[in-house]
């Protein structure tokens, strides 16, 4: 088993492929790995609760934790208590924490 | 240490640079032993494609006399050993078959891709 | 204490175009306030980071002059990035592409930032920890 970090900066409004990093996350999760999918930049646009979109809730219901980097939530005004369930705040220092443990992290 | 580069992005400043930078870099790296295989997914399955010609672009009296030739440079990453994989379904989804490709290729399923990522050290997703 | 790490980034973005360029400096800020090793390869418009020949502006719009604009400048949070991991006890070992240099006629880079090639980058992420990718779109 080993660890992935999903970077997923891209935000599923117009980036088509967002799909792909969430059906990634969920067929390594599957595999037996622990993945986290962090959200950054315009990548937490899709996380307000009432958004239309890919939906974390499923994704947390795979196995994958969700992140998201509290600075861009906050960049946006995104507020912690309006997510969508199974989304998380973070600060970004836990890219560095997964890196320095070896996750192998992938930049969407 | 064993990478896995994937190339999404396709022909972004091609025509500028006259190569794809991310396909040239892994020539490069591999140039200098790296021990490294390419996955082609996304819009990049077109780079596989026999048949591309960017030739004849000029601008003014500049003519470009080295258009990228980027089909030759994923046959000939493969023919120095790297392994160029290839996402089957993204291949299907832009009605792409065995027959419009370059030679030398693997096809990868989606399903394929957490057994692809976990016999790779690093996947770099360029 | 906590272990000292090794980490390797590879950057593409030129500054003022993408956010990815604000996350990616803010990840170097963690690494090197923890004192790791940091070695970036700048590839593609992300030699234009360390440019020194960038300056500094006003801002008619907001009524703000040079001074009270304090425009960021990517050239100076990269010198404050190097000087950063030097104090916490790591280093930051910048990197810029040199065909990528010649191409966009950025050869005056701040110091601390050296020439180098995709072997630099090959050599860097076999020595290191762990090794990020920020690719360009």
């Amino acid at each position: 088993m080993a660890n992935y970090l999903l970077i997923e900066s891209r935000d599923p409004f117009e980036s088509a492929d967002v799909a792909f990093c969430h059906d990634l996350a969920r067929r390594l999760a599957a595999a037996g790995n622990r993945v986290t999918v962090f959200l950054v930049q315009n990548g937490v646009l899709g996380v307000r609760a009432g958004a239309r979109g890919p939906g974390y809730a499923e994704l947390a219901r795979a196995g994958v934790e969700v992140r998201a980097d509290d600075f861009s939530l906050r960049e946006r005004g995104i507020s912690a208590d309006r997510l969508q369930p199974g989304v998380t705040p973070s600060p970004l220092d836990l890219v560095i924490d997964r890196l320095a443990e070896g996750a192998k992290a992938i930049w969407h | 240490m064993k990478a896995l580069s994937i190339v999404e992005s396709a022909y972004r400043a091609t025509i500028e640079e006259q190569d794809d930078t991310i396909v040239w870099l892994n020539h490069a790296m591999k140039a200098a032993g790296a021990d490294l295989a390419v996955l082609l997914r996304g819009n990049a399955v077109n780079y596989a494609v026999r048949g591309q010609d960017a030739a004849g672009l000029a601008f003014g009296a500049w003519r470009q006399t080295q258009p990228p030739r980027i089909a030759d440079d994923i046959a000939s990453l493969a023919g120095k050993g790297v392994t160029v994989y290839v996402v089957a379904e993204d291949l299907a989804e832009r009605g792409l078959d065995a027959g419009d490709l370059v030679p030398g290729l693997e096809r990868v399923s989606r399903d394929g891709l957490p057994g692809l990522f976990a016999a790779h050290d690093q996947i770099w997703h360029w | 204490m906590a272990e000292k790490k090794t980490l390797t980034f590879a950057l593409m973005d030129a500054p003022y175009e993408s956010a990815r360029t604000t996350t990616a400096l803010r990840l170097i800020d963690i690494a090197a306030r923890r004192g790791y090793a940091v070695n970036v390869f700048a590839y593609e418009g992300a030699v234009l980071l360390p440019f020194s020949r960038q300056q500094p502006h006003p801002n008619a719009v907001h009524g703000r002059s040079v001074e009270e604009e304090n425009h960021l400048l990517t050239k100076e949070v990269v010198a404050a990035l190097i000087a950063e991991a030097a104090r916490a006890g790591g280093k930051l070992d910048w990197v810029n592409c040199g065909l990528c240099v010649d191409e966009r006629g950025a050869g005056e880079a701040i110091d601390g930032v050296r020439r180098g090639s995709p072997a630099d980058f090959w050599k860097m992420a076999e020595a290191s920890d762990n090794t990020l990718v920020i690719g360009t779109r």
